[in-house]
């Protein structure tokens, strides 16, 4: 048989490739069984809080003492299992920082003093807009309907190109195994592992259940979480009242947390 | 040929690193299934014993990817019983596999799988994995 | 063809077992690295990106200088670049695959590395980043071996291979271009969004693509028969002296756009870099006045034809143009990009011993497949000469 190493070379080329192509094309046209059998069986809990446009908005009159703004913070951290590593590779969900800090572009030395030195409560915006979601390559970070930017920790590949489009700097990154710095973990949620990056989800995982968010449960009223687009929500109706600010909205991103001055 | 010296030796010994599994485990006991142990109350997993057995972990893969990505959470079997979407809070709950070791790893220990979903999510009953 | 890569003398030899050592060191750390994690880095939450994606911002510009050789023989007919196109398409293969080196080990869950081909993202530039490079590659490899093997048989490349040689010469200032997008277009950071970002990308790789191409070349002409023509240099060093002039240019322009509208944000990027952003953050700053130093005298150097045309300064001058882009383009860009942060806080960088020697490891592979190729180049070269 005189087939030459270049022929058979075409050959097993062109074999391989029509066998990828064909799986591929099954994948497409016809995918798996337990998808098509599942699809009538699934559905949300009735008790989960719907919106159509999720806003938060945070009451800086009212955080009155330091620790307020830690039972904020500490409902969140524990309840998912975020990490407390000290230095600069930490991982934080919802921090406070300053005014200055806050709103650098709006800051100026003669503000009040209540302002100037009050701590603000700072977390991820979920914009409408949102740049982190614009760059993830596989999708891991990814806008819902309702407006919440979800992070899907199994699809990260830690690329941190998310990280790097946030405005915000509302994005930490595992740098480390997380499980050794948590001081107590709450086995009802997951922790992460090494590698991935993490952010706040507005608790999705709690308003599937008829939960609001930790934070906003805990915030004795300063935090104030609703529907944007009902009218007659309550965020509707303090914005309507109170004077806010967002966070950089030039940029063009549309945070939905609003702070009501 | 050319270059018998060497090509009919490297088949040899290729042949013998190919069945290595085989000839290696001549002469010992054959594989028996694990002893499970079962949840005391709960009578009715999520699905048949028999389906679960093959296919769990395409349903938890699924849980997975609907509950996370597409915010689905509510499961109804085939007998209009209905779950929460969750590994941690319903197949690991107290009613049913609690005890991991006593279950899942049995298998999953004897067939050298070893599922990096533990990686991230937490046993209940042990409090971290 | 390959198995001239196989026959060396001692020299050679030991040159390829020095690059296995040190492939071996920076494997030996990636293992460190992917079982404790990112962490052994000197990344943080603020300067979430440091040396690895420097490097691959680089040497993407390395890459892409290919096209400086082959645009002028293959559209222009300057025949003085005939035995060299094939050494500029060989560095490019081994240019790209050190990109994707980099890449790979900067992610944190490397094994998930192929989510991005099965969830497809396209309005992510990452994802075009990943299409053009490994396309680059495939490009490069295919018509560098076609063209070398036709050159063996004493024949001219199947027509097709002018097809993708035609096509590889916009896909090469695709790659660069792409990269470039990557920064440019994110909102947040100052020091990364300007329009001219990928221009100047380009300035800069084509002045130290070749540069390194042409020291690469002279370290060949050493330990072989190769012969650089003279006017092969000539054109090569004239390229990379208009090349390096705009990519200083537009850095002046930067600095204009910056300081004349005192815009706060798009100084605050310069004044770390160059200032140490009032003295207190001091880091990068000894090396961009380095890079001031090397840039200037590198420029003044090549300008003037006496000293562009002099070996011992044309030496000197290539040598301090690949180093200053590499302070530009390697290391201040991704790190001055993260500095100040969003909140206007400056958190320095600087990499570890760890996060050094992968790098290293990541280079000396980049080498040993340089090396290789090279060797085939010039052994069919040679084959053909007698």
């Amino acid at each position: 048989m005189a087939l030459n190493r270049r022929t058979f070379l075409k050959a097993a080329g062109l074999t391989t490739l029509a066998g990828v192509a064909g799986h591929a094309a099954m994948e497409f046209l016809a995918p798996g069984e337990l998808e098509a059998a599942l699809s009538s069986q699934v559905g949300a809990f009735p008790e989960a809080l719907t919106a159509q446009r999720w806003a938060m908005l945070i009451d800086t009159e009212k955080f009155t003492t330091m620790q307020m703004y830690q039972r904020c913070i500490d409902a969140c951290h524990v309840l998912h299992n975020v990490p407390d590593i000290p230095g600069d590779q930490e991982i934080k969900w919802i921090w406070t920082d300053s005014f200055k800090h806050t709103f650098p572009d709006q800051q100026h030395g003669l503000l009040p003093e209540r302002i100037k030195h009050q701590p603000f409560l700072l977390l991820c915006n979920h914009c409408d807009n949102p740049p982190c979601v614009r760059v993830c390559p596989t999708k891991a970070t990814f806008q819902r309907d309702d407006g919440i930017v979800m992070m899907d920790m199994h699809r990260c590949i830690g690329c941190r190109y998310c990280m790097a489009g946030c405005p915000y700097g509302a994005r930490s990154f595992n740098f480390w195994d997380p499980r050794p710095h948590i001081n107590e973990i709450d086995p009802y949620y997951p922790t992460r592992m090494k590698g991935v990056v993490e952010k706040c989800t507005f608790c999705e995982d709690r308003l599937a259940k008829g939960q609001i968010p930790a934070c906003v449960e805990v915030s004795e009223g300063a935090l104030i979480f609703g529907d944007l687009e009902n009218q007659d929500s309550e965020v509707r109706r303090v914005l309507r009242e109170r004077y806010s600010l967002r966070r950089k909205p030039s940029l063009g991103t549309n945070p939905h947390v609003f702070y009501l001055i | 040929m050319y270059n018998a010296s060497k090509i009919i030796p490297g088949l040899l010994i290729f042949l013998g690193l190919v069945t290595f599994p085989f000839w290696s485990n001549l002469g010992r006991a054959a594989y028996e299934a694990p002893e499970l142990v079962m949840p005391e109350s709960e009578e009715e997993c999520v699905e048949s014993g028999e389906w679960m057995r093959a296919n769990h972990m395409m349903l938890l893969d699924d849980w997975r990817d609907l509950a996370v990505r597409d915010n689905v959470r509510l499961y109804s079997n085939e007998m209009d019983k209905r779950f929460d979407m969750s590994l941690t809070k319903t197949c690991l709950s107290s009613q049913c596999h609690a005890n991991k070791a006593d279950f899942c790893d049995r298998c999953h220990d004897t067939m050298a799988i070893v599922p990096h979903c533990w990686d991230c999510h937490v046993v209940p009953s042990i409090g971290e994995e | 063809m390959l198995e001239k890569a196989l026959q060396g003398n001692k020299a050679y030899w030991g040159w390829i077992f020095t690059l296995l050592v040190l492939i071996g060191i920076g494997f030996g750390f990636y293992v460190y690295q992917l079982q404790h994690g990112l962490g052994i880095t000197g990344m943080n939450r603020d300067v979430s990106w440091g040396l690895y994606i420097g490097q691959l911002t680089y040497m993407v510009g390395i890459a892409a200088s290919a096209v400086m050789l082959v645009l002028p023989y293959y559209l222009h007919n300057h025949k003085a670049f005939g035995k060299l196109v094939i050494f500029g398409e060989f560095l490019a293969v081994s240019a790209v695959i050190v990109c994707l080196l980099f890449v790979v080990v900067d992610l944190g869950q490397p094994q998930r590395l192929m989510n991005v081909i099965l969830y497809p993202t396209p309005n992510s530039v990452l994802f075009w980043d990943m299409v053009v490079l490994n396309g680059y590659l495939f490009l490069n490899i295919v018509i560098g071996w076609s063209v070398l093997h036709a050159v063996k048989k004493g024949t001219r490349p199947a027509s097709w291979v002018k097809v993708l040689i035609y096509v590889s010469i916009p896909w090469a200032v695709s790659i660069h271009t792409v990269t470039a997008f990557l920064y440019a277009g994110l909102p947040g950071r100052y020091f990364w969004h300007d329009s001219l970002l990928a221009a100047s990308f380009l300035s800069g790789a084509f002045a130290a693509g070749p540069a390194l191409l042409l020291l690469i070349l002279m370290v060949v002409q050493k330990v072989s028969d190769l012969k650089i023509p003279k006017e092969a240099i000539q054109t090569m060093t004239k390229i990379i002296t208009y090349a390096w002039a705009i990519n200083l240019f537009m850095v002046l322009l930067k600095i204009f756009s910056a300081f004349y509208s005192q815009y706060p944000s798009k100084m605050a990027g310069f004044q770390y870099l160059f200032g140490g952003a009032g003295g207190e953050y001091m880091q990068l700053m000894p090396w961009m006045w380095n890079f001031v130093f090397l840039g200037v005298v590198s420029l003044a150097l090549l300008v003037i034809p006496s000293t562009r045309n002099n070996p011992i300064t044309m030496t000197i001058a290539l040598v301090m143009v690949f180093v200053a882009g590499w302070i530009d383009k390697g290391l201040s860009l991704v790190i001055g990009g993260f500095i100040p942060n969003p909140f206007k806080v400056h958190t320095e960088y600087w990499f570890t011993i760890p996060e050094f020697f992968i790098t290293v490891g990541v280079y000396a592979v980049g080498l040993l497949i340089l090396t290789i190729l090279y060797k085939v180049a010039l052994g069919v070269q040679r084959e053909v000469a007698t």
